[in-house]
Parts: structure tokens; C-alpha cells; sequence
């Protein structure tokens, strides 16, 4: 049988340090740029205007622009979709513009008519069409941070409950570690944050969140098994044990992101990116997050037991003849 | 309960039969009118697996009250009406499980699978439908206020220029608002013109219609009178009260006739309409204007039936309708005192087509002739006719549509996506597990089989992003069965027998198993609440393929180690 990291013994919290040096060289410059330049959003969020064009010759963007400019659509946004044969027009309402919906709704007649005018009405079909009004946009904005907020709480009570609040507060930070990480990484790509991106970002919670409780769940399970280990030895313990979990479950989980990057398309390609890159961030924030963020909280504020704090105050052995209550309760 | 081994596999067979049923092909039926107005229905075996807009096409509309021509009295209401009606008029539109729903508290969300013309979805579901049968103004009190609405027009600085000023105002305003920079200088430009040309005085154009109304004599599309309205208004037919307008003064005149001033001197009972279509005369093209007297004598509200007819005298398409017993009564006893008179047939406030004299009492059948429309017009309108009118005008917030060609590319590319995805997974845990990983592939297929079956027990819709939820879940799916294969591999270097090796496996995982799945669909859960559409449609492939891992990799998985422990009674090595 093989066995991939069987009987590892990786000192992952002595490296914290270091890990904390590199996930802040990758969120630190993306989140200023997002601070300086926002992020990319899509027309579902600030309401506007998106054609997809097939055409039966290659199409010449910037003529297509300017015929677009001269028919009063301010400002469009073409970008090559897939192949040079087809393309997307998004012409976005502009911040702050009181813009009625029923102009919203003409802005797609104006395309259809700019494009029939400069290509011809055999020369090209409209393959999607998309109308957002300025009231649906801004509500989505609104209901999808709410849903990013609200996951938090739960999990945050559901850890409580399963385990200690200790436990919820340190996978709720290191879920908002991945947030942002993965909002950098969104704007070093240049993606468009669309609902199927804050879809991915949310299942790249979930995932990232899934993966701390595994380990989580070792460290409750170390916790009750070696009494006289302080917290540090435990968590480094439960990150080695579970190892060869993390390994098989990240490489099929990144065989299928593969496959979805690679063929599903172009729609759901950002998607695929985002997923990617939470994978990456979802383990790293598992271990060099998670883990070390308890076991400071655990040193603020000591357990009953206070062995986060044993390693640093007093020898191991000391607390040989007693027993511990148990940092988790017994499930 | 489960321990036995036939209660195990009858479990697991009554899932699979549960969900072979729910996918099993079952016919839908389309109805679709005909050219000649007969109804054809088409019959379809699909899977039964709903599938999103985005992956086969079709028309997403979202509506809400529009307000902006004055508040809704009672919005719940209102809205509740609406979406009937909207169900009415969609079940009869020839479309596949049309969707038409309520979204929040106001907003109504219609979805037309495989449709790809949004112009006409739009006229359906969004025309007021409101049917009005109204005299024309036989006594000509419409003409005789014109001069009186010439001097209200002239009062209030109101002339042909000033409106054609206000409205590329009013349009430049538009771009402005989106270009600040040019804009600005633009309306600089616009105040120096503005201020080298002055409205004309009130005086002299007074003057001029006092001599207009002498010689009020009107030709045949030669003026009335020469007031700024009047001029505009040119004489029509033999039908009383019927004006036209050239084409391109139609929205001047408009204007004219909303400003308020105008607006209090037309005789109290006369309204004006305009016509649906344009008229020509010579090389020119008119819109007609009628005066009406206000009270309708009929309207559709009385309406039992309609229904689309080519009219085979005329060649045109015509929309025969039948009332209600009473409205029958009443719209005989109407039309019979008014015989010789014109009657116009007015439609969500515009004129059908031209007036026709009464010649005899109308019952309760009758016909609406609407010119050159086509015939699938005419069906579109006795299709709303019959639904019945909306309460309340509404207006369009949201809009998409799929082109069918998009849709089936997106499928196909996502059968690749989830073919090599699974082959991947197949090829890793097989070959670092062996005969467990085999297990697992097993249970995996019955987990694809699960999960699309609840999607179809639950009438959950696929979408896009839920084919990605579904390749993705299924790498993740495997997660369960990794964590319980290396628990048993542990407990197996611990030197535990293979029976409890695997005991412990199962019996070690499962907390960390539900633990890591309950939080994962938490955060589906509030996905599912948030999203609309396609996310919404990845919420539910995500939760209910977390459902189906865990009764897979726990269940199932069990049952089939139970299967291989007791077939062989001396079990020395396992291969995992």
C-alpha cells in the first residue's frame, strides 16, 4: 500500500512566523489596490447592460466601440469571449446616476440597433442579454454580503456548540483570511466579481471551513488522548495526522477544478479560478492560521486546564498526577 | 435498526428505485397555436430533470409596480393580481413549465424555457390589456375648445419650439449625466442659442389666432386653425373627431396635450387617444388623434373569451371576442341607442384601429380589427384579453436572455468537464486505495444517481453553476471515504484485526465527517438564501450532494465492507 506522509512529524506551528510574512506579501498589495481602484463588479451588481455576440467574421473590437460610442453608450466594455468570432458588450450605469429603469431597459435596444447598423443584422447573433435594473443591483450587492455575514455567525455558533468557542473564533478568522486572500487574488486576475463569483468565494468557505474542522476535530480528539501534551505539540500532532487526509482530499478536489478550468468554458472558468485558489488558501489557512490563531487565543485566555500557556510557564511533567479537564467538552 | 445486511442493501435499494423514479422520462405537453388558430399540443419524453435558462435557453424577466404614473393604491394586492393574470397569459404561450413566481414581497419573476424572441415575451407579460370600447366625439366638442387651448398654449409660452428645446434638453440631460466633462460645455453652448432665440411674444401670436378662428373653413389634411396646437391638427376623415398629426409633430403634439393648461380646458367627458398605426396619405405619413368621450360604454372586464381569425375578405387579422351574458345585454341596449354613431376600439389607452360606425346593436360577440398586424399579433392579443387586464402597470427591473445555441455549449462543455473530473478521481483513489478506493468508486456512482435524483424529487432546477457544484461536490464527495480509509489504515498500523480496524474506522471518522458537512451546508444554506437563479440552483446541487456523500461514504461504503467480510469468513489483509 502507498502511503503518502504516513508518519510525518513537520514542525507547521513553529513556522507560523513565516507563514504569516507570506500570506501578508500576497492579501496586503491586492487589498490596497482594491482599496485604491475597487474591484471589477459585474453588471448583476451595479446594474447596466450585457450583450454576447456571435459573429460570423472575426469581429474588429475597436470598431465595434466606436460605433457604439457614437450611438450615446458611454464608455462600453468589449471584451473577446472564447474565440475572436464572439464577444461581449457591457455597458455599465455609472456610479451614483439616477437612471430609471426603463432607461436601463432602451441602453439594450441601442446596442441591437449600433450592432445591426454596423454589421448588418445577418452578421451577427445575440447569444445571451442581460438588463439589470439600478434597484436589483444594488439589492444583490446588500444580500450577498449579508449571506457572507451570516454564514459567519452560524458557523461561529455551530463551533461553539460542537466544540468551544475558542474552536469558532479561530476558524472564523481564519475564514475571513481566506476572504480576503482570495479577494486579492481576484483583483491580481482582473476577475469579474459576478454572482458566480461570490458563489465561488462562499464555497471556498465552506471548503476552507471543512478542512480547519478536520484538523479541529484531531486536536479535541488529541486533547482527550495525550493529557500531558501542551496545545503547540497537539496542534502540530493533528496537522501531521491528518496529512495524508489533506493530501488525497485537495488532489481530487484540484483534479476537478482542473477539469472544470480546463473544459468547462468560459462562464464558468472564473468560477474554476476562484475554487483554485481556494484550495490553496483554504489549507494554508487551516494550518498556518487556524491552528496557531487558537493557540493564541488559548495563551490570552487560558482553559481550565491553561495548556496553551504550559509550554512557555512550567514543564509538561508538572501536571503529571492530576487530571486535566479537557479543554472541548466531551461530545 | 440497520444492522443487519438485508435491511442494509434493501435500504439502499429502495434509494436507488427512489431515484430512478424521480429521473424516469415522463411526457410533458406543449399546447401552441396555429396559424389558423387551432391549438396543437406536442408531446416531449424528457428526463425529469429541470434545467435552468442558462443551460437551455430562454427568457428571465423580473417585474415590479411601476409607480412612476402615480402610487399603487394597494401594493399586495395588486401584485397578487398581477401575478395571476401573468400565469394566465404565460400557460397559454406555447412554452415548456413556464415559471412565473413572486420574489420578495414585490417583485414578480417569470422564466420562458427555450423562447428567444424577448420583444414579444415582453408585450405579453408586461401589457396592461386593458380593453375599452368609447364613442367618438360626434358633436365636435373637442374642436370647438381648440381655440381656447391655443391661447392656453400661447399664455404659458408654450409653442412647437420650446417643446422640441425641452425634449433634446431633456435627452442631452440623459448624457450628460453619464458624460459630466462634455456635458457641461454642451449646455453652454445650448444657453447661447437659447438666449438668440426668444419665444415668440404673447401678443403677436395672439393676434394670429384671432384670425385664425374667421377663416376656420378646414380642407382635407390642411390646418384647422393657426394657433400653435391647431396648426398642428389637420382635419381627418369623415369619422367625427378624428385628427391627424404628422409623423414627426406626433410627440409635440403629445406634449401639448399633457401640459396642464391644456389639459383644463378640454371639455370636461373628452379625452384624446391616439392611434395604434400610422396612416399615409400621398407621400406622407400621419398619426391619428381621436377625441373621445371619456365613459367607456363597455369594457373588458366583460370578457368570457377571444380568440385570433384571418379575416379572409380583408386579409387582415382580426380578434373576435365574446362577453359575459350581462355585458352581452349591456352592450346591446348601448350600441342599439347610438346606431350611425363611431365607435372606437381603445386598447391599454391607444386606438386599435380606426372608428367604425355602428349599423346595428351589438351583442355579445364582436370583433376587433386590427389592420396590418400579423396573425400571431392577433393571437398575443386575445391571449391577453382572455387573461384579463393587470391591475397596475408594470415595469421591468431585470432581463436576460440564453440563446439556445449557448445553452447546449454549455452543457456539453460541462459533460467534458464532469467526464474527466471523474476519471481523475476514479484514477486517484483507486490507485492509492485499491480494492477500498474501488469500493468507493462504486458508492460514488451511486452518489451521482442520488444526488440527480433528489434534484429531481425536489423539482430543483440545473444550472450552470450547478454543474460546476456537481463536479466539484464530487471531488469533494470523496472526502468522507478518505477520511474513513486512512482512520482504518491508522488503527490497521496499530495492529487491530481488519474487522475492527474498519469498526474503528468508521466509528473514528464520523464526527469530524459530520462536522466538517454540517458547516459546509450552513454555508449553502445561506448561498441558497442569497442567490438567485443559477446560484440558487448550485445552493440545492451543493446540499443535497453533501446529503447524498454522507449517506454514500458512511452507508453505503459499510454496507459493502460488510458485503466482503462476511464472503470470506478468514480475513487476514485488506487491501486499502
Amino acid at each position: 500500500m502507498i502511503r503518502l506522509f504516513a508518519n510525518a512529524n513537520y514542525d507547521f506551528i513553529g513556522f507560523r512566523k513565516i507563514a504569516y510574512i507570506v500570506t501578508a506579501i500576497i492579501m496586503i498589495p491586492g487589498l490596497l489596490m482594491i482599496a485604491f481602484t475597487g474591484l471589477n463588479y459585474s453588471i448583476e451588481f451595479t446594474g447596466g447592460t450585457l450583450v454576447q455576440v456571435a459573429t460570423t467574421q472575426p469581429a474588429n473590437i475597436g470598431e465595434i466601440r466606436a460605433a457604439l460610442e457614437a450611438e450615446g453608450i458611454p464608455q462600453p466594455e468589449i471584451t473577446t469571449f472564447g474565440g475572436s468570432n464572439e464577444f461581449v458588450v457591457r455597458a455599465r450605469l455609472a456610479q451614483h446616476q439616477a437612471v430609471t429603469e426603463r432607461e436601463a431597459q432602451s441602453t439594450a435596444e441601442v446596442v441591437r440597433s449600433a450592432l445591426t447598423k454596423k454589421l448588418g443584422a445577418d452578421a451577427f447573433t445575440i447569444r445571451r442579454y442581460e438588463v439589470v435594473g439600478p434597484k436589483v443591483g444594488s439589492e444583490l450587492r446588500q444580500k450577498a454580503l449579508m449571506a457572507i455575514l451570516l454564514s459567519f455567525v452560524a458557523t461561529l455558533v455551530y463551533l461553539a456548540f460542537r466544540f468551544e468557542w475558542r474552536f469558532g473564533v479561530a476558524a472564523t478568522i481564519a475564514t475571513m483570511h481566506d476572504i480576503l486572500t482570495t479577494l486579492a487574488f481576484i483583483k491580481y486576475m482582473n476577475l469579474e466579481v459576478s454572482l458566480v463569483v461570490v458563489s465561488a468565494i462562499l464555497t471556498v468557505v465552506g471548503y476552507s471551513l471543512n478542512d480547519t474542522i478536520i484538523i479541529f476535530d484531531r486536536t479535541r480528539e488529541n486533547l482527550h488522548k495525550y493529557k500531558r501534551q501542551d496545545l503547540a505539540e497537539i496542534l502540530n500532532r493533528s496537522v501531521n495526522e491528518t496529512l495524508p487526509r489533506s493530501i488525497l482530499t485537495h488532489g481530487t478536489t484540484i483534479a476537478a477544478v482542473l477539469s472544470l478550468l480546463i473544459f468547462a468554458g468560459e462562464v464558468i472558468r472564473p468560477f474554476a479560478w476562484v475554487m483554485g485558489f481556494g484550495i490553496f488558501t483554504g489549507t494554508f489557512s487551516s494550518i498556518y492560521i487556524a491552528s496557531p490563531i487558537l493557540l493564541m487565543i488559548e495563551r490570552k485566555w487560558p482553559g481550565k486546564d491553561a495548556r496553551g500557556v504550559k509550554a512557555r510557564v512550567m514543564p509538561a511533567e508538572h501536571h503529571d498526577h492530576h487530571e486535566a479537564a479537557p479543554l472541548a467538552p466531551t461530545p | 435498526m440497520f444492522d443487519s445486511l438485508k435491511t442494509r442493501l434493501a435500504f439502499i435499494g429502495l434509494l436507488i428505485v427512489l431515484s430512478i423514479w424521480a429521473l424516469w422520462p415522463r411526457p410533458v405537453i406543449t399546447s401552441r397555436p396555429q396559424r389558423d388558430g387551432t391549438v396543437v399540443t406536442d408531446t416531449t419524453h424528457p428526463i425529469n430533470l429541470k434545467r435552468g435558462l442558462d443551460l437551455q435557453g430562454g427568457i428571465h424577466l423580473a417585474l415590479e409596480l411601476d409607480e412612476s404614473g402615480g402610487p399603487v393604491a394597494n401594493k399586495a394586492d395588486a401584485i397578487d393580481r398581477a401575478l395571476k393574470v401573468i400565469r394566465t397569459r404565460v400557460d397559454e404561450f406555447g412554452v415548456a413549465e413556464p415559471l412565473v413566481q413572486r420574489e420578495g414581497a414585490s417583485r414578480i419573476v417569470v422564466e420562458l424555457a427555450g423562447m428567444t424572441e424577448p420583444a414579444r415575451a415582453i408585450d405579453i407579460v408586461q401589457r396592461s390589456a386593458f380593453l375599452e370600447f368609447q364613442m367618438t366625439d360626434k358633436d365636435g366638442l373637442f374642436r370647438q375648445a381648440l381655440p381656447a387651448m391655443d391661447r392656453a398654449l400661447l399664455a404659458a409660452g408654450i409653442t412647437e419650439a420650446t417643446i422640441g428645446r425641452r425634449m433634446a434638453d431633456s435627452a442631452s440631460r440623459r448624457a450628460q449625466a453619464a458624460r459630466p466633462a462634455a456635458a457641461a460645455a454642451s449646455s453652454a453652448v445650448e444657453d447661447l442659442l437659447r438666449s438668440s432665440n426668444p419665444p415668440d411674444t404673447s401678443k403677436a401670436a395672439r393676434r394670429d389666432t384671432s384670425r385664425a378662428r374667421r377663416d376656420s373653413a378646414a380642407a382635407d389634411t390642411s390646418s384647422l386653425l393657426n394657433g400653435p396646437l391647431s396648426t398642428l391638427l389637420l382635419a381627418g376623415g369623415n369619422t367625427p373627431g378624428e385628427y391627424m398629426v404628422a409623423s414627426e409633430k406626433y410627440l409635440i403634439v403629445r406634449e401639448m396635450l399633457r401640459d396642464s393648461a391644456v389639459q383644463r380646458v378640454i371639455p370636461r367627458g373628452i379625452i384624446t387617444r391616439w392611434g395604434k398605426t400610422e396612416v399615409s396619405r400621398g407621400a406622407r405619413s400621419y398619426r391619428p388623434l381621436y377625441a373621445l368621450q371619456e365613459r367607456p360604454i363597455m369594457t373588458g372586464e366583460n370578457l368570457v373569451n377571444s380568440q385570433a381569425r384571418l379575416d379572409p375578405n380583408y386579409n387582415q387579422a382580426v380578434v373576435e371576442f365574446q362577453l359575459t351574458r350581462r355585458g352581452g345585454r349591456t352592450f346591446e341596449r348601448e350600441t342599439g341607442r347610438r346606431i350611425g354613431d363611431f365607435m372606437a376600439v381603445v386598447l391599454d389607452k391607444w386606438v386599435a384601429s380606426p372608428p367604425a360606425v355602428i349599423r346595428s346593436a351589438i351583442g355579445s360577440r364582436g370583433q376587433i380589427e386590427l389592420g396590418s398586424a400579423s396573425l400571431q399579433e392577433a393571437q398575443d392579443l386575445a391571449l391577453v384579453l382572455k387573461a384579463g387586464s393587470l391591475p397596475a402597470p408594470l415595469q421591468i427591473v431585470e432581463q436576460g436572455t440564453v440563446g439556445p445555441s449557448l445553452g447546449a455549449d454549455s452543457i456539453n462543455k460541462s459533460l467534458v468537464a464532469c467526464a474527466v473530473g471523474v476519471g481523475l478521481v476514479i484514477l486517484i483513489m483507486v490507485g492509492y486505495y485499491r480494492f477500498a478506493g474501488l469500493l468507493s468508486i462504486a458508492a460514488l456512482a451511486l452518489y451521482g444517481l442520488f444526488t440527480l435524483g433528489g434534484l429531481a424529487a425536489f423539482g430543483a432546477t440545473l444550472t450552470l453553476p450547478g454543474m460546476a457544484g456537481f463536479v466539484l461536490s464530487i471531488g469533494i464527495a470523496v472526502d468522507a471515504n478518505v477520511l474513513i480509509f486512512e482512520r482504518i489504515r491508522e488503527e490497521l498500523v496499530h495492529g487491530k484485526s481488519v474487522r475492527l480496524a474498519i469498526d474503528a474506522g468508521f466509528k473514528m471518522a464520523m464526527n469530524a465527517i459530520v462536522d466538517s458537512n454540517v458547516s459546509t451546508m450552513l454555508t449553502a444554506a445561506f448561498l441558497f438564501q442569497f442567490g438567485t437563479g443559477p446560484v440558487k440552483g448550485f445552493a440545492v446541487t451543493l446540499i443535497l450532494g453533501i446529503m447524498a456523500s454522507m449517506i454514500t461514504a458512511i452507508f453505503v461504503v459499510r454496507t459493502f465492507f460488510m458485503i466482503y467480510l462476511t464472503r470470506k469468513a478468514q480475513v487476514e489483509t485488506l487491501s486499502i
